[in-house]
């Protein structure tokens, strides 16, 4: 059964077609890549499927429902996570809190109850935080949990960014570009990073990635962007064999 | 209880004592709108004012009980915070600061020509009765419910708020949801004040709740450093000794709140203690784990 679906999902900003009828649709567990050129919509796509933009043509259904227009915050809340291209932390947030506040969409206690320190939120903080530290055991981010957030290095904030994005239990994660600014040791981490999640947390994941290395290492299916429009779609080893691709993307010493 | 206390502090320094702490109070309010969720609020005052007009007419013209009033003042203040958050908080920084000196000035105005409240000349035979202690013991149920608060999966999301919208929104926080409860709170803390300060100085004019006086609960929450309870405390401690000290001070404010802003973004743009929180010093007592927020 498809987790996600997308039909013939199109963006316009001003005259420019940034996304141009595009069919996608997510299988349950499964690691999908999307790649392209600069420009080529990636990253919009993830802002549709997040409620940051509303499509200006098209559906996109989430376990049999509808998200078109359905704020951000209930799209995270319904189990959509994300990390960013541009990383946006907390900064002057702890490690710790950065993560709490990750599952701020599947946690429920009122203010007031936070307020007077009712037991049902105190139960609710304890599970919160030990949930919370088990994710930055996953991303080896324990002992830096004091830390703000803007003092970590790119590559742990990035972590951090994907420690977040997990405290909200999500069903789908979406990856905008985790390894960029990795060195090769991170990006080898950040894959086994990957399908452990995966593993553990039964979700699906959509990796939006430059680095080729990465994406066919990871990925089981890969559609191919380009200007807007999906050119290609398939297993690793089709994409690497795809004329319309090597074309425009991968080039011809791919 | 203040007869026991006065006994043993000279009544200059009891008057300071309980200034502040209802500038705490106040201050602690704004703290919860500026300095935590990051909305830009220059109207404070205007929450004091309608706090404390609310009570001291419900006590004098209506011989309402003190506590009662009190209550109603941070209510009403509460509501009006409520209904102005609603349409104005898709606003963003400049234009939010710009509607909020509108409303206290509208509330400035309004009661300059409100019968029951003495219109300009001013409101004055107000019962006395806030008492010392009576404003200590609400300044530390406020810290204490200020300090839970911040520590909660709400405080929390405030501060995502002041951070990173965005962020915040692709975590489930209902930001505009949680932006009009931060000025709601702020306000009832305003109000809440307003009616402390109403009857301790059994006179109140609208000029005691104008402009300046935004700028100055501004000032404290900005000088403790932005959303931090120590720090909003601190604040509040050194902006009402200096102009009550100082004479120098008292007479050139504007002057000493301009220079005390350019100085402090000079050596300290996070504020005195604006990377200080309340966990930092508790770990250095123990290794325990400790709960954390920027409080
Ligand atoms: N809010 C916006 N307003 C106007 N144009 C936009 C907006 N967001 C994206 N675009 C444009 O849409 C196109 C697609 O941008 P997008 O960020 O989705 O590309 P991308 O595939 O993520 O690229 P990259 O690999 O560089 O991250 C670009 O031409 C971009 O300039
Ligand atoms: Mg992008």
């Amino acid at each position: 059964m498809s987790v996600l679906t997308l039909e013939c999902i199109s963006q316009e900003f001003g005259g420019l077609r940034a996304l141009d009828s595009v069919y996608l649709s997510i299988e349950e567990k499964e690691i999908f890549g999307i790649i392209g050129p600069n420009g080529a919509g990636k990253t919009t796509l993830f802002n549709i499927i997040t409620g940051i933009y509303v499509p200006t043509e098209g559906s996109l259904i989430f376990n049999g429902q509808r998200l078109n227009n359905v704020p951000a915050y209930e799209i995270a809340q319904m189990g959509i996570a994300r990390t960013f291209q541009n990383i946006r932390l907390f900064n002057k947030l702890s490690v710790l809190d950065n993560v709490r506040t990750g599952s701020y969409g599947v946690s429920h206690s009122g203010f007031m109850a936070g307020m007077l320190g009712l037991p049902s939120s105190r139960r609710e903080e304890k599970k919160i935080l030990s949930n919370a530290l088990q994710l930055l055991e996953l991303v080896d981010l324990a002992d830096k949990r004091y830390e703000y957030a803007d003092n970590l290095s790119y590559g742990e904030q990035r972590r951090l960014e994907i420690a977040r994005a997990l405290a909200l239990e999500p069903k789908l994660l979406l990856l905008d570009e985790p390894a960029a600014g990795m060195n090769s040791t991170e990006k080898e981490e950040l894959m086994r990073l990957i399908r452990i999640i995966r593993e553990q947390r039964q979700l699906s994941i959509i990796l939006v990635e430059h680095d080729m290395n990465v994406v066919m290492n990871i990925c089981e299916r890969i559609a191919v962007l380009d200007y807007g429009r999906k050119i290609a779609q398939g297993t690793p080893e089709e994409i690497k064999n795809d004329d319309a691709v090597i074309q425009s993307y991968l080039g011809a010493g791919a | 209880m203040d007869a026991i206390i006065s006994q043993y502090i000279d009544a200059y320094y009891f008057r300071i004592l309980i200034l502040i702490g209802i500038n705490i109070i106040l201050a602690l309010g704004l703290n919860l709108t500026t300095g935590v969720t990051g909305q830009l609020s220059m109207g404070h005052a205007g929450f004091m004012s309608l706090g404390a007009y609310t009570s001291a007419i419900l006590t004098v013209h209506f011989a309402v009980p003190f506590f009662a009033a009190l209550l109603a003042g941070a209510l009403v203040a509460a509501l009006f915070g409520f209904l102005l958050g609603l349409p104005t908080l898709r606003l963003e920084g400049d234009y939010l600061a710009m509607v909020t000196i509108g409303f206290a000035e509208i509330v400035r105005v309004f009661f300059l020509n409100f019968e029951p409240g003495g219109k300009a000349v001013g409101f004055s035979g107000i019962p006395q009765v806030t008492t010392f202690t009576l404003v200590w013991i609400l300044v530390i149920i406020v810290i204490y419910l200020n300090y839970k608060l911040l520590n909660s999966r709400t405080g929390r999301a405030m501060y995502a708020i002041r951070e990173n919208e965005i962020a915040a929104e692709a975590s489930g926080v209902n930001t505009t949801q949680l932006k009009v409860l931060a000025f709601t709170l702020g306000a009832f803390l305003g109000g809440l004040g307003g009616g402390l300060f109403a009857h301790y100085m059994f006179f109140i004019e609208p000029g005691n709740f104008g402009f300046m006086k935004s700028i100055e609960l501004l000032n404290m929450v900005v000088l403790g450093g932005m959303g931090s309870i120590p720090g909003t405390i601190l604040g509040s401690i050194i902006l009402t000794i200096a102009p009550e000290m100082l004479r120098i001070v008292q007479d050139y404010r504007l002057l000493f709140y301009g220079a005390l802003l350019v100085i402090l973004m000079i050596f300290r743009p996070n504020g005195l203690l604006g990377d200080v929180r309340f966990y930092d010093i508790k770990k250095r007592f123990s290794r325990k784990e400790v709960k954390s927020c920027q409080s």
